[in-house]
């Protein structure tokens, strides 16, 4: 059910919302937290359907905070329950600039007593997410480095302005490439690594957090090589460790890696991109400060800077 | 050595299994088709299998490999959760091989042996290799000593061989032991997986941390507080073409003896000193171990059979009418029993067991139901509406948490009346939330057994349940119930004499 409330307030949304639940139809299962996600008209839709399928794992109240450029200043809300909202209930705040100026008062009526909020950007971000004014009421802040105009540079802010709570879809993203090299890793764990390299594009986050952690937990220089075969690569394209007795190289097309490493047949291993969706979901499961991505962040990208 | 990429505060990487590869017997079966086989696609298809993973079936039938594929194929698209992708089955696909032959032919044996060697070389599963008996037990005997003779269940040193079989474990202790003696003659204890599927369940796991991570609960989890539990496993439909397996086995060596006393262990057992399986299997064991079938088995256990009739707007046969069921068949299709623990955390706590085909709905759950205040500041009249205060912990379907408590009703008399607060971890948990077969196979591969019950645990289940059954066995008549209805008058009564009844699941 989705309904529509104009020239409204927060207070006027937050009684109709009540009155749905009362007025049954809409069931209210047990929500364990209240999402916020800012984000513009024109991304809207893409933002509320992710959200509403992790809410299938994470039953959330989703409150979007959608920016117009609309010369009205007035606030428009549209509430969606039931069939239209997953297993979440959803309010999108629609108004300009000049009616957003004191978002916390917008949001602060509508939130869930008591849950955790955490706070989305899927696209363009604050620079000082600590700072923002939603980020200041989120214990979790997420946002996606690589959807910013200048990713790289954005990693930057993201270290110099760092809070614990913030997060990363870019350091998310490569959760299964973790997972896979620290599984290929473990059979040579006894030998000297004499260098890393990771194969990615320059302008890829996660390509520059991988080499980052790769860096500071192996504690050897880690390269990011941003051509392979003399054709540009967009993502991360593969990994390669060199060890005192050989190399292991994982390369990644398409879904498929191909793993080569010192003493074993050459292998293959699914490792499926991951959307925006298993991001989402993953980053939900885990509340609170993410200490492995701070330290990669804060100490990692420095160091990976120096290095290449 | 320690691997730096492994930080224990990294709680994002997902753990993968080494190099390995899946030796599947019974491939044929319903199990693989419906449960297994999409569950190895849906691991693939969220990246957690082995680089090399790969896949060998074994079963009667006259197949070509790529006969093999297309039938892991179809399996897969018609019962795996998880979207299909042409390049993840692709990719699995090369690691899938088949051989053909009869669980008593030494050469079909060999030939399995040659196939696992060559994936060895070709595919890197560096020696790998468990052997997933999806098979009835009667034929353990023959495959795993096939096993042994044609070499495949020796490893060299860094590789292993693990074997994982699936209930039932025996048919009562005797049975049980013969079985096992069978299985460990060959694989060392630590590396035979027992699946229950049960414990792969998210709300089951969830019984932990309930207990556990909570203040609210622990400290009333016990027989001061305590009135009883009742703990069941309802299901709506009849055995469904099962007749070879179900006749002669019956309700309660099917389920009681392994999913129902497993949930009993876990609501009942003391805080483990860890999560470490070794601590917490102890502390499974020392409850079961303390639980007690009752002295006097007429007046505290029951038992009945379906009859025909209608049930929910269709007609059903009565189990002695199924095709391949004797007329004077003696099995029973609903069993229920009162165990009681003799420690001194349970000791005036029974716990009420109950399960049955053809019941009311189709439901799993555990409810702890605790005992009325010893005041009287109410009136009588003000909490004749008032039932005890329940937990009820929801394992399937619509997996969650309810509590009963007493409440107000509005208006100028006091009266209190039953509520309730409930708890859905999300309705399509059962949707996203990996399946319990997932998580199994998963930790099959890894090596990490804390979900699987030891032989000890199997053996104290049925020293529990053999002087039921063995009661039972000597009974000429079975009592019959109503199709769609919670199972015979004798299981009422079982409750009525203390003073009790089943709660409406």
């Amino acid at each position: 059910m989705i309904v529509e409330l104009r020239q409204t307030t927060t207070a006027q949304v937050a009684k109709k919302l009540q009155e749905l639940r009362e007025s049954g139809g809409v069931v209210s299962l047990g929500r364990v937290l209240s999402l916020i996600v800012e984000t513009d008209v024109q991304d809207l839709e893409q933002a509320v359907e992710t959200a509403n399928s992790a809410s299938k794992l994470h039953p959330s109240r989703i409150i979007v905070i959608a920016k117009n450029t609309e010369e009205k200043t007035w606030l428009d809300a549209e509430i969606r329950v039931g069939g239209d909202a997953g297993a979440s209930e959803v309010v999108i705040l629609r108004a300009n600039n000049e009616v957003l100026q004191n978002i916390e008062s917008l949001v602060s009526g509508l939130l869930l007593p008591d849950a955790p909020i955490v706070a989305w950007w899927p696209t363009s971000a604050p620079v000082n997410l600590g700072r923002s004014s939603i980020g200041m009421m989120a214990g979790r802040r997420i946002t996606d480095s690589a959807r910013q105009e200048n990713p790289v540079r954005f990693l930057k802010e993201l270290a110099r302005n760092y809070r614990p709570g913030d997060g990363d879809a870019a350091w998310t993203r490569i959760t299964l490439w973790r997972s896979q090299l620290a599984a290929v890793y473990e059979a040579h764990v006894d030998q000297e690594v004499v260098q890393a390299k990771v194969f990615g594009s320059a302008d890829s986050p996660s390509a520059h957090l991988l080499a980052a952690w790769l860096g500071l937990k192996l504690g050897t220089r880690v390269s990011l090589d941003s051509t392979s075969n003399a054709d540009q690569v967009s993502g991360i394209r593969g990994v390669e460790i060199e060890l005192s007795s050989g190399r292991i190289s994982m390369t990644r097309k398409n879904q498929t890696v191909t793993i080569d490493q010192p003493g074993q047949p050459i292998s293959a291993g699914l490792l499926p991109p991951r959307s925006d969706l298993d991001c989402l979901v993953e980053d939900l499961r885990f509340l609170g400060e993410d200490e492995i991505y701070a330290e990669i962040l804060l100490k990692g990208l420095a160091h990976d800077n120096e290095g290449s | 050595m320690r691997n730096p990429l492994k930080d224990p505060l990294d709680r994002r990487l997902q753990k993968i299994a080494g190099p390995s590869g899946l030796i599947l017997f019974g491939v044929t079966g319903d199990l693989a088709r419906k449960k297994l086989l999409p569950a190895i696609y849906d691991l693939a298809n969220r990246g957690l299998l082995p680089p090399a993973f790969s896949l060998v079936g074994f079963a009667r039938r006259d197949w070509s490999n790529s006969d093999f594929e297309n039938f892991v194929r179809e399996s897969i698209r018609s019962n795996a959760r998880t979207h299909w992708s042409e390049s993840v089955w692709s990719q699995l696909a090369k690691g899938i091989r088949f051989v053909s032959g009869n669980h008593d032919n030494p050469l079909a044996f060999a030939e399995l042996r040659r196939v696992v060697q060559d994936l060895d070389s070709e595919r890197g599963t560096a020696g790998n290799h468990t052997f997933y008996l999806s098979v009835p037990p009667r034929d353990f005997p023959l495959v795993i000593t096939h096993l042994q003779d044609s070499g495949l269940a020796n490893a060299n040193s860094g590789q292993f061989r693990r074997v994982v079989i699936e209930k039932p474990f025996g048919s009562d202790l005797d049975s049980a032991k013969t079985l096992n003696a069978v299985v460990e003659r060959v694989f060392p204890p630590d590396s035979v997986f027992r699946i229950d599927h049960y414990l792969g369940k998210e709300t089951v796991q969830n019984i932990l941390a309930l207990r556990f991570a909570n203040q609210l609960f622990e400290p009333i989890w016990n027989s001061k507080f305590i009135d009883h539990v009742q703990i069941t496993m309802a299901e709506d439909i009849g055995i469904s073409g099962r007749a070879g397996y179900y006749d002669g086995i019956g309700a309660a060596r099917d389920v009681i003896q392994n999913h129902l006393l497993q949930l009993l262990a876990l609501t009942a057992m003391e805080r483990p000193e860890s999560f470490e399986p070794t601590q917490l299997r102890e502390s499974k064991e020392n409850v079961l171990a303390q639980t007690k079938p009752p002295t006097n088995l007429g007046l505290h256990t029951s038992r009945g059979q379906y009859a025909g009739g209608w049930q929910g707007g269709e007609k059903v046969l009565g189990y002695l009418e199924e095709e391949g069921i004797s007329p004077a068949s003696n099995t029973e299709t609903y069993a229920a029993l009162r165990l009681d623990i003799d420690n001194s955390r349970w000791r005036g706590t029974p716990f009420y067991l109950r399960t049955g085909k053809r019941l009311g709905r189709r439901v799993t759950e555990i409810a702890v139901v605790f005992k009325r205040p010893e005041h009287a500041l109410f009136g009588r009249q003000a909490v004749s509406q008032l039932g005890e205060n329940a937990l009820v912990i929801r394992v399937q379907p619509n997996e969650g948490v309810t509590i009963r408590f007493g409440s107000k009703v509005p208006g100028p008399a006091m009266q209190v009346r039953d509520v309730t607060m409930d708890f859905a971890y999300g309705h399509a948990f059962t949707e996203d939330s990996p399946e319990a077969y997932e998580r199994l196979i998963l930790d099959v591969l890894l090596g990490e057994p804390p979900l699987f019950p030891r032989q000890r645990e199997v053996e104290l289940s049925w020293e529990i349940l053999d002087p039921v059954v063995e009661a039972w066995s000597k009974q000429k008549v079975i009592e019959q119930y109503t199709p769609g209805s919670w199972g015979p008058d004798s299981a009422n009564q079982m409750m009525s004499i203390d003073g009790r009844s089943w709660r409406r699941p």
